[in-house]
């Protein structure tokens, strides 16, 4: 067990802990938007930044391993005046768009920018998406990209290579024109992703949009909501059901403890508990690339054969 | 084949024989050769045609069948770059420079042959009453001392007897024979190195971590992505002398464990590439690389890395991913590379140069290191010297030399009479030293002290002619092109600061753009991954500090004192105009009008700036304002 001190409490954590999840397995909040329990730390939005020891230069948060005797303060007015930097330059680069995007009220750049004061403002500098918000890729039925919106942590990148023949998605470009791109900078139909979501399940803003949730229209606060496992397999992902009057859809929860996600898993849910059955699409290969293709639900769900011994059993018994 | 000592002496001593005129103690009784003549065949002088002109001499010696007498050498850098090409007669070391092809043949004939040294193609300041200086007499050569540079220009890079002859590979058998694996380190910390690639870290210590860090696989990298604007130092060292690098490195496997190394070289230096490959070939070929060299039971083995031009690749967690085949961006440390370093095994990573330090040091023990340069900051440093300077090219000097000796002095001053503004050290990640620090002495510590950084080598000397705005615009584009994007206030936050820039030099600044400049510094500095992002803003912050008035002339006055900032010049012609019309003539958009022999006048409104006509004019009479 590791002695240290945060914010002037004293407190313990096991050898090899980061800081931030110290500090969070003790109450105290670190504001972080690249970080994931589920995911290596790539301590790349550095809004995570605390003061160690006194010292004058921050370490991150989530990339530093407890010590012991180390003090740390994480609300300094350095401290908290940097990350108001760090939020202003994200803002800076984000279109103004919080009042019709999916993501409000979960999203983790919103939460921040209150938390801190930070605004909105006109500038005439660089905007690396465009000035507004809009969807640069509309190719999947399932997942709605907005390049404008990504502040590029590179969590999505991160939780797509756990799997590894999965790893669609990777960093093209660099510096300010750093960009996600899906393989060889295609669109989500065109690329090899799997629709699995789950990209759009770890992403902190409205860059990775659930397609079907938006075209309900239901916001996260405004719905009941309720966590349910897929049974599809014996991982048991988790989806969460959104339900607002009569209108009743299913999300894709963040995947942890090694728990993949999959598009059959999540229509396999949709089929059991979203108020109405929306056609479902897969991807094959053509001709002319990768393209969604409309399919039926017993297709889907991979129940043709199943169907096919059911009936013909039914039909010879009742013979 | 395998390597032992007596063989080793018996390649230095064969091969001795035919270099009886090359730098060496010679006078041996078989000496073969009259003239020995080296032609410098790096980068630079092989641009300005160094090959043809080592092939044309080539052509006339097999004519005449007078091989046996004559012998040529292409070598690694002389230094004075901005002469070049260079050729060097032996003895007497006469230095012949900025040579086209067909002067080589008068050489031949007239000095080779005959005799008399072509006084009207030798370098002027070492011509003297008494005859010729040889080349490491002159002045550019008086303040410099020789360590990482010491066989350059004495031996043929490609050849690895050669390098043999000059001592090389008698530290690597001393390390694997005589001394234990400890000792080496002891004697490479005793040495006080540090590490030439800008960190300064102190070379001993990184390998004492890396022998001490638990594990069966080690690493051995070298550093050779250099990158800053204006460097060369570590190019030159693998093109002029790529075994003294390949030596320490195989010293550097025996000392902490290792026995795999790889250099990590820019794919843009095709003729480093090329001799660090033949010398690696030819290393492994003497058993001096491979299995149980001298016939211990440390093996070792070398490969090249080629890196695609990414300057934050010289950061060394990014190295590390380039290396293992992933997108070259940083990592948060810990854990540091000599714990976990490439594919998660501890790994040792020094700089070219300070590698090439480490086959002196063991040979000539730490004392002899120590006596060159400063207590901090012991042994030498090479600088790339660069820009505003008369003798452009490469200087290795003693550390604690002042920067007023080299650009006086080693640099020969500014050219055309002006005055000297600022030199530029560190790279992106150094900052300008203006007039009243000239005399501070180049170490690492005191360079610190003046707001820039030793860093590589990189050494551009400014003078009345540079903006300050601009040169910080110049890195920060530079680093804002460079920031490979991963975290948030080195990719968001140069941008911004390359902005705010470009509006000052464009006449868009305002008040808030210094307090916003000052700011975003601020924030990069504290907020950033690793030091690329960390020192982005040192040209800022350091060119602020001494130049802050001509920001605020800038911004304020909307003027750029020295003339460079195009948007806020403007050329007028004075009444010196003698009418001749030449500057009309000259002029690309027609906007300079005027009667013969009377005072002309240029419409500043349909100018281009492109200063033709203020080069042109024979009277000065054209002024920026």
């Amino acid at each position: 067990m590791i002695k240290l001190t945060i914010n002037g409490q004293k407190v313990t954590a096991e050898e090899g802990m980061s800081i931030l999840d110290a500090a969070l397995a003790h109450g105290i909040e670190i504001p972080a938007l690249c970080h994931d329990p589920d995911l290596k730390p790539e301590s790349s939005c550095r809004l995570c930044l605390v003061e160690v020891d006194g010292r004058r230069w921050p370490r991150v948060a989530c990339g530093t391993p407890v010590r012991d005797g180390m003090v740390v303060e994480t609300e300094t007015p350095e401290i908290r005046a940097t990350r108001r930097e760090i939020l202003q330059l994200l803002l800076d680069n984000h279109p103004n768009d919080c009042l019709t995007c999916q993501k409000a009220g979960e999203c983790l750049l919103q939460k921040y920018a209150y938390e801190y004061g930070v605004t909105f403002r006109t500038h005439d500098g660089a905007r690396r998406g465009g000035e507004r918000a809009r969807f640069t890729d509309t190719s999947s039925p399932y997942i709605l990209r907005d390049e404008s919106k990504c502040i590029l942590c590179g969590k999505c990148i991160s939780t797509c290579a756990v799997l590894n023949e999965r790893s669609v998605l990777s960093f093209a470009g660099r510096g300010f024109e750093t960009k996600v791109a899906a393989d060889r900078d295609e669109t989500l139909e065109a690329s090899t992703c799997v629709s699995c979501s789950r990209c759009v399940a770890v992403c902190p803003v409205g860059a990775l949009i659930d397609r079907r949730v938006r075209e309900k229209k239901i916001r996260p606060w405004e719905a009941d909501r309720q966590t349910i496992q897929c049974k599809a397999c014996e991982y048991g992902c988790e989806y969460e059901v959104l339900e607002k009057g009569d209108e009743r859809v299913i999300r894709p929860l963040a995947p942890s403890e090694g728990r993949p996600l999959c598009l059959k898993g999540r229509l396999y849910v949709e089929a059991e508990v979203s108020s109405d059955l929306r056609t479902p699409f897969k991807k094959e290969e053509t001709e002319k690339g990768r393209k969604f293709v409309r399919t039926t639900w017993i297709e889907a769900l991979e129940l043709d054969r199943i169907l096919d011994r059911i009936t013909s059993t039914e039909s010879e018994s009742t013979k | 084949m395998s390597m032992t000592f007596e063989k080793l002496k018996e390649i230095r001593e064969e091969t001795l024989q035919h270099m009886n005129l090359r730098g060496l103690p010679t006078d041996r009784p078989n000496a073969p050769y009259r003239w020995s003549v080296a032609i410098c065949m790096e980068t630079s002088c092989m641009s300005s045609k160094a090959r043809e002109i080592k092939q044309r001499l080539l052509e006339l010696i097999e004519r005449d069948g007078k091989g046996d007498e004559i012998e040529v050498v292409g070598t690694g850098c002389f230094g004075l770059c901005e002469a070049g090409p260079i050729v060097i007669v032996r003895p007497g070391e006469t230095f012949y420079y900025h040579l086209n092809v067909e002067d080589i043949d008068l050489i031949y004939e007239q000095h080779l042959l005959g005799g008399e040294p072509v006084r009207d193609l030798i370098y002027p300041e070492s011509i003297t009453e008494d005859g010729y200086l040889s080349y490491f007499d002159i002045p550019f050569m008086e303040h410099q001392e020789r360590i990482a540079l010491r066989s350059s220009g004495h031996i043929d890079p490609e050849d690895i007897r050669e390098y043999i002859a000059f001592g090389g590979y008698e530290a690597l058998y001393k390390a694997l024979v005589e001394m234990t694996p400890d000792e080496v380190i002891d004697v490479i910390t005793e040495s006080g190195l540090r590490g030439r690639g800008g960190g300064g870290f102190l070379a001993g210590r990184k390998w004492r971590a890396t022998q001490a860090s638990p594990g069966d696989e080690k690493f051995i990298i070298c550093n050779a992505d250099e990158g800053d604007p204006g460097a060369f130092m570590d190019r030159s060292i693998l093109e002029g002398d790529p075994h003294s690098v390949i030596e320490a490195m195989a010293i550097a496997g025996y000392a902490i464990g290792s026995d795999q190394g790889y250099v990590y070289v820019r794919a843009e230096y095709p003729i480093a590439v090329e001799r660090l490959e033949n010398a690696i070939g030819q290393a492994n070929d003497l058993g001096l690389l491979g299995e149980n060299i001298f016939g211990t039971d440390f093996s070792f083995d070398l490969e090249i890395r080629l890196g695609a031009g990414a300057f934050v690749c010289g950061e060394t967690t990014a190295l590390t991913a380039s290396i293992e085949g992933r997108r070259g961006t940083p990592r948060s440390r810990p854990p540091y590379s000599a714990d976990k370093g490439l594919w998660g095994k501890p790994t040792m990573i020094n700089n070219v140069e300070t590698f090439a330090n480490i086959p002196y040091i063991l040979l000539n023990g730490p004392e002899a290191f120590k006596k060159i340069g400063t207590e901090k900051s012991p042994g030498t440093k090479v600088f790339a010297l660069s820009g505003k300077i008369k003798n452009v090219g490469l200087v290795e000097i003693p550390m604690g030399t002042t920067l007023r000796q080299v650009v006086e002095e080693i640099g020969g001053g500014i050219p055309n009479g002006k005055a000297f503004k600022a030199v530029q050290t560190g790279g992106p990640s150094g900052g300008c030293i203006g007039p009243e620090h000239l005399d501070t002495p180049i170490d690492f510590d005191s360079l610190t002290e003046v707001g820039s950084m030793m860093g590589s080598g990189g050494m551009i000397i400014m003078d009345e002619d540079n903006c300050a705005v601009d040169v910080a615009r110049f890195y920060m584009d530079f680093i804002a092109d460079e920031s490979c994007g991963k975290c948030t206030p080195c990719r968001e936050g140069t941008k911004r600061m390359l902005e705010i820039l470009i509006d000052i030099t464009e006449g868009r600044g305002d008040e808030t753009s210094i307090p916003r400049l000052e700011r975003l510094a601020k924030t990069t500095e504290l907020a950033s991954l690793c030091a690329l992002g960390q020192t982005a803003a040192n040209p800022i912050l350091s060119t602020l500090k001494t130049f802050r008035d001509e920001y605020e002339a800038h911004i304020k006055e909307k003027r750029c004192p020295a003339g460079v900032c195009k948007a806020l010049t403007n050329y007028f012609i004075t009444d010196k105009c003698i009418g001749c019309g030449l500057c009309a003539r000259q002029c690309p958009v027609s906007c300079i009008k005027g009667e013969r022999k009377e005072l002309h006048v240029i419409d500043t409104e349909q100018c281009i700036k492109c200063g033709l006509c203020f080069e042109k004019c024979p009277v000065k009479a054209i002024v920026k304002k």
